[in-house]
């Protein structure tokens, strides 16, 4: 007998899942499939196809080659059963909502969020009716006390942009199970490399792919991971999986499709009515970033962890939150879940508030002045004069992005030259607060 | 396939005419419809009465009625028992593999069609296949 072959490491996946060679060509990199539709071979294939009876492409809005390639990359990475690629993070978040949510339903979110997250949550997402439900993610019981009957998933970020906060995934996991709800984890700051939230019982995984997983700046991107686990017939939740879709003459997801449900779902109705699509070249972007993935990471929590070292020791600097430190509150947690590092991007407090932090980014020359995070390059903001700036004061200090507070991306430069490029900007903002 | 639907929209009917594309032939089994058509196949009420020798049953019903169906297929000669996805029995498991037949339960043969040839992988599935050989079309 054959003896089983052995499950793939993870550096292994990263290069390979979902990239065999062309088919068509043998061309051994992923090609680049920049093309609108495909052709029918007869009306019958036709019809099969947008019957959703033979697999097939059909429609780029739908599904393409190249992004195929991305979503079972992705997919494979998070332990996951499939994946839908859409246009960005957040259309991943609008995707991965609508595929069961209706006017008048409620779900119970961290309220340590990427800023954007909350305004799209509480403002965007009331259009549809949606009530997302704020609770502080330190103690998971907030997540049970804040349940409903209406109440249909429960949202976190396994380690939160930009506060640092890690949150007790497998307690949640537990929370939401027992109330038949829906577990979804943005995993976007720690990456699959230094996270698996299915493995804590996650059953939906997000990405702004635009961040680590292509890790280079320069390419858009967000994806919706299904672990493939979830009964969505458990109970009368989840409707638009489980009952008959009336757009398909009836056909049931669940029933249909069994854990590739909302896989299938995601585009046949969630792309073909959202629109959000990822482009073939951004996909092919973030296939070729993913493929470094492993090395990246380890470099960046390398130098991200000197960098929190070096402005914990600093008399400009007030507090420093990155779970990496021991003294951090989530230090414990984010050796459980983060054990490979506490990812690179942090907070930190800087003496003389508000205008010492603006002097910061302004001051600095070799950190790029920017709203985004995960890239090769290492960034600077503070959130309370850009990302955060639509919040109210108050909510500014809930989602941890008060006036003195600076968030930072560190990247792959240097660890010599980060260091020396923040220590002339502290510079810079001490002696403003001095004049 | 013991439960095939004439139903267009049915899980049974998208596998059959899947794997009929595939090139295998499948031949219906419904009491209920004994006598009319399905996918150019005459419907036929009951294992037994299938005149031909057949290699697989696939068994598109609910778990309780798994255990006559698979007596039928053991009697018939059948090589392999294959129950749907979300269908499983497991004595009637042991017993067909007592008699020598092959069991798959709670899997659908044109999703593991589609998985193994490459075609799943177009919609964004997690295949679990790692391969440096080009495939072929």
């Amino acid at each position: 007998m054959a003896e089983k072959p052995r499950t793939p490491g993870f550096e292994t996946l990263a290069i390979h899942a979902g990239a065999s060679p062309d088919p068509a060509t043998g061309a051994r990199s992923t090609p680049i499939y920049q093309t609108t539709a495909y052709v029918f071979d007869d009306v019958d294939h036709a019809a099969s196809l947008f019957n959703l009876q033979t697999y097939g492409y059909l429609y780029s809005r739908l599904t393409n080659p190249t992004v195929s390639v991305l979503e079972e990359r992705v997919a494979s990475l998070e332990g996951g059963r499939g994946a839908i690629a859409v246009a960005s993070g957040h259309a991943a978040q609008m995707l991965a909502f609508f595929s069961f949510m209706e006017p008048g339903d409620q779900f119970v979110s961290s309220n340590k969020l990427y800023g954007g997250s909350i305004t799209q949550f509480g403002r965007s997402f009331k259009k549809f009716g949606w009530d997302a439900v704020l609770v502080d993610p330190d103690d998971p019981e907030n997540f049970r006390r804040a349940l409903t009957p209406k109440c249909k998933a429960v949202f976190v970020e396994s380690l939160s942009n930009p506060t640092g906060v890690v949150v007790d995934l497998e307690a949640i996991a537990e929370i939401a199970h027992d109330a038949g709800c829906l577990f979804i984890v943005d995993n976007t700051m720690a990456s699959p490399y230094i996270c698996r939230p299915m493995r804590w019982g996650a059953d939906l995984v997000i990405h702004s792919t635009t961040k680590f997983l292509s890790g280079h700046g320069n390419a858009m991107g967000g994806i919706v991971v299904d672990s493939g686990r979830f009964d969505w017939a458990q109970n009368d939740k989840f409707k638009s999986l489980s009952e008959p879709e009336p757009a398909y003459h009836g056909l049931r997801f669940y029933e249909t499709f069994g854990d590739l449900a909302l896989t299938v779902h995601g585009h046949a109705v969630g792309l073909r009515d959202l629109g959000a699509t990822m482009a073939p070249l951004n996909a092919f972007l973030t296939i070729t970033g993913i493929e470094t993935l492993p090395l990246r990471m380890e470099r960046h929590v390398q130098n991200a962890q000197a960098v929190a070292e070096y402005l914990a020791g600093h008399p400009a600097v007030s507090w420093v939150a990155y779970a990496g430190l021991p003294q951090s509150k989530y230090h414990k947690l984010a050796q459980k879940y983060l054990p490979k590092g506490a990812g690179s991007v942090f907070t930190f407090g800087v003496k003389g508030g508000y205008q010492a932090g603006v002097a910061l980014v302004e001051g600095v020359e070799l950190f790029s002045h920017l709203a985004n995070v995960g890239d090769t390059r290492s960034l600077i903001i503070h959130p309370a004069s850009t990302t955060h700036r639509q919040l109210t004061e108050e909510q500014q200090i809930a989602a941890g992005a008060g006036p003195d507070v600076v968030r930072l991306s560190i990247g792959l430069e240097s660890i010599a030259d980060i260091i020396g490029d923040l220590e002339q900007g502290l510079e810079k903002a001490t002696r403003l607060r001095n004049a | 396939m013991v439960g095939a639907s004439e139903h267009w929209n049915r899980p049974s009917y998208f596998a059959m005419k899947y794997l009929q594309d595939k090139g295998y032939r499948v031949i219906p089994v419904n009491p209920q419809a004994k006598g009319e058509e399905i996918l150019g196949e005459a419907v036929r009420p009951d294992l037994a009465s299938i005149p031909e020798k057949i290699d697989m049953v696939d068994i598109f019903r609910r778990a309780a009625a798994v255990p006559p169906l698979v007596d039928q297929a053991i009697a018939k000669g059948a090589k392999v028992v294959w129950m749907q996805l979300g269908v499983r029995h497991d004595e009637a498991a042991i017993k067909a593999e007592a008699a020598g037949l092959e069991v798959v339960m709670n899997r659908c043969p044109k999703i593991e069609y589609s998985r193994l040839h490459g075609e799943l992988a177009w919609s964004g599935v997690n295949t679990g296949i790692i391969s440096s050989k080009r495939r072929k079309l």
